[in-house]
């Protein structure tokens, strides 16, 4: 225990020039753990709105479905297997028709997809109750990105037209119940929601669904022939990617902050070992073995990150409590990126991040530390204590 | 009764290389320094006198020739066993005086008892006694830089001193003092090897200094010129601190 003793003495006793490393270094650990919160809380939030409104606890997809793919869709419906329906009885799950189509607002062709979801579903976070229409008319909900496109109003009717399951054309006029405002632009951009029944009963796919949405609670998936499952990983796995391929751009930034809090302690270090020559001698003439000294050098440098983790919890800690706690407002073009943020972006800061962050500084710093330290081995006591250099 | 013996030089040579050729620095020296004894390492500058002290204090080795320093061959001597022999039984004294600036005063003594795990009261305790005998008892606290060259070199000794060693070696130990302060120092030296019995060798060509030697261990050009018994001139407590 005498070795980090004696570091810790020496680093307090070095003054300015210790606490100048550290308040550079608690900066690295502020703003690593800080914008890796931001990107951990963009992922975490936007994964939340994705399974609040769109993917459930996962998806039963009809085996021609293929969500890049706007072809597949004259055959990607069939009837549901049993052992689907039976989870669609039970309130566990939600099917979806997706059919392509066109509407005309204004008097322009507007390429639509036209989903058929029911009406009394709770699973899915899309206000479906406003297509529980006892009226004869045909009523949809759209999302308001999609009526700002289109420049469609609530209330507003709007010619709608379809293939059925035969192939021909068919349009109606339908109605706009609800605009709604969700943070997921994959259910509003050019989405158009109907009643599923009533979808069914258009395209003539009686029974039949595209997707079945289940829900997040049920614990047994269970297998169907010809329907694939996909699981919440998989249905986030690009959205993961996206997130970590920002995340790499960002750490960037961190990644000078933290090179040039590295390179301070390399200076540190090496004007350390040329300054202190005599006091070495010294050592090894108070008894101090030669890799105890190198001990001792590279455990100050060392000391640097802890004291600097120190310092990042007084002033780290209160400032990301806030940031977390009141969240960054994220600018509109944010939502054009495609990112289901929301208004405010809410950083995540878990265990793992901070005692991550903390041990990656430690050794990094360590192995800075050591690097000038090893010209040491070579050093002869007599040397030093005549203040020779290496 | 045998004192018994500390330090046995036998043909002692020390040749460091200067480019292609080699310095010889101490030629062929045999002698034998006891138990107790005050002896003084004296001649010009460029003698071998530091040589010499280097390594009979373990922090060099010799080119020919044997050194047995309390009963181990400096030659043989791994690095962590000649560290071991510096920390326990060899005090250090410098012309610098080589506190560790960053340290107070009692850390700076301090610092042979922690390398020997010591326990803190019982560090505490030899501290402030090693303190006492250089009566700096007061200044426990103060950073070196707060202190004046003689104090300075007072807590080099009270550090050399603290771990009891057998042997104290004392490089040009009153260069950077005045004529006041050398005496002081010196008073303390003889004041303590006369109580603890500590051998002190000094490397020395200051005249203060060999007024106190016992023994007069003479170096000329790396040879050993002379080595006589002295009368010191002065003994302890004959001159008023």
């Amino acid at each position: 225990m005498i070795i980090p003793k004696l570091a810790i003495r020496n680093l307090l006793g070095a003054g300015i020039r210790t606490w100048l490393n550290v308040i550079v270094l608690s900066l690295s650990y502020v703003v690593i753990i800080w914008t890796q919160g931001l990107y951990q809380g963009m992922n975490e939030q936007i994964s939340r709105a994705k399974i609040d409104s769109e993917i459930g606890g996962g998806q039963f997809w009809q085996e021609n479905y293929d969500p890049y793919n706007p072809l597949c869709l004259d055959e990607a419906h069939s009837v549901m297997p049993p052992e689907i329906k039976k989870l669609i009885r039970k309130k566990q799950a939600v099917p979806i028709l997706v059919v392509q189509g066109s509407i005309y607002p204004g008097g322009k062709v507007l390429p639509v997809v036209l989903k058929g979801i029911d009406p009394s579903q709770t699973i899915l976070n899309i206000p479906t109750q406003y297509l529980l229409d006892s009226s004869e008319e045909i009523t949809a909900i759209i999302g308001t990105r999609m009526a700002k496109m289109a420049r469609l109003k609530e209330g507003d009717y709007v010619t709608v037209q379809w293939r059925d399951v035969d192939g021909t054309f068919d349009a109606r006029e339908i109605k706009i119940a609800k605009i709604f405002q969700t943070q997921v632009q994959t259910i509003d951009n050019n989405q158009l929601w109907l009643s599923l029944p009533v979808l069914q009963k258009l395209t003539g796919m009686h029974d039949q669904a595209t997707l079945v949405v289940i829900s997040p609670e049920l614990q047994n998936v269970p297998s169907t022939a010809g329907w694939k499952f996909q699981s919440t990983e998989v249905l986030l796995a690009d959205l993961a990617e996206l997130v970590k391929t920002k995340s790499v751009g960002a750490s960037i930034f961190y990644l000078v902050l933290l090179f040039l809090a590295m390179l301070a302690i390399f200076d540190t270090q090496v004007l350390s070992i040329f300054r202190r020559r005599k006091e070495m001698g010294t050592l090894m003439a108070l008894g101090m073995t030669r890799a105890q000294i190198i001990q001792l050098f590279t455990l100050e440098g060392a000391t640097h990150s802890i004291l600097a983790a120190l310092v990042a919890a007084i002033y780290g800690i209160p400032l990301l409590v806030y940031s977390a706690k009141s969240g960054l407002a994220m600018p509109q073009s944010y939502d054009s990126y495609g990112l289901a943020l929301g208004d405010k972006l809410f950083p995540v800061y878990s265990t793992g991040l901070v005692i991550g962050t903390t041990l990656l500084i430690f050794v990094i710093t360590t192995i800075v530390s050591y690097l000038p330290t090893r010209k040491i081995a070579k050093l002869k006591p007599t040397d030093a204590l005549r203040g020779k250099y290496l | 009764m045998e004192k018994k013996l500390l330090v046995q030089l036998k043909s002692l040579t020390k040749r460091y290389p200067m480019g292609e050729k080699e310095f010889p620095a101490l030629k062929n020296i045999s002698l034998e320094i006891k138990e107790g004894e005050f002896v003084g390492i004296v001649g010009p500058s460029g003698s071998g006198k530091t040589t010499l002290l280097n390594i009979i204090g373990t922090l060099d080795v010799p080119t020919e020739g044997q050194v047995i320093v309390l009963g181990k061959d400096v030659s043989k001597l791994s690095g962590k066993e000649a560290a071991d022999i510096r920390n326990k039984y060899i005090g250090f004294i410098f012309q610098t005086f080589n506190l560790l600036p960053v340290y107070t005063v009692f850390e700076n003594v301090e610092f042979p008892l922690l390398l020997q795990k010591v326990p803190a009261s019982e560090r505490k305790k030899r501290v402030m006694e090693a303190l006492e005998w250089v009566r700096l008892s007061d200044k426990a606290k103060s950073k070196p830089a707060q202190l004046s060259g003689g104090e300075c070199q007072r807590v080099a000794v009270a550090r050399a001193m603290v771990k009891r060693p057998a042997l104290v070696l004392a490089d040009e130990p009153t260069a950077n003092l005045d004529a006041e302060n050398s005496h002081n120092i010196l008073q303390t030296m003889v004041e303590l090897n006369q109580m603890l019995k500590t051998t002190f060798i000094f490397a020395t060509h200051d005249e203060k200094v060999i007024q106190y030697l016992r023994r007069k261990i003479s170096l000329f050009d790396g040879k050993l010129a002379k080595d006589e018994v002295v009368e010191p001139v002065y003994k302890a407590g004959e001159r008023k601190l």
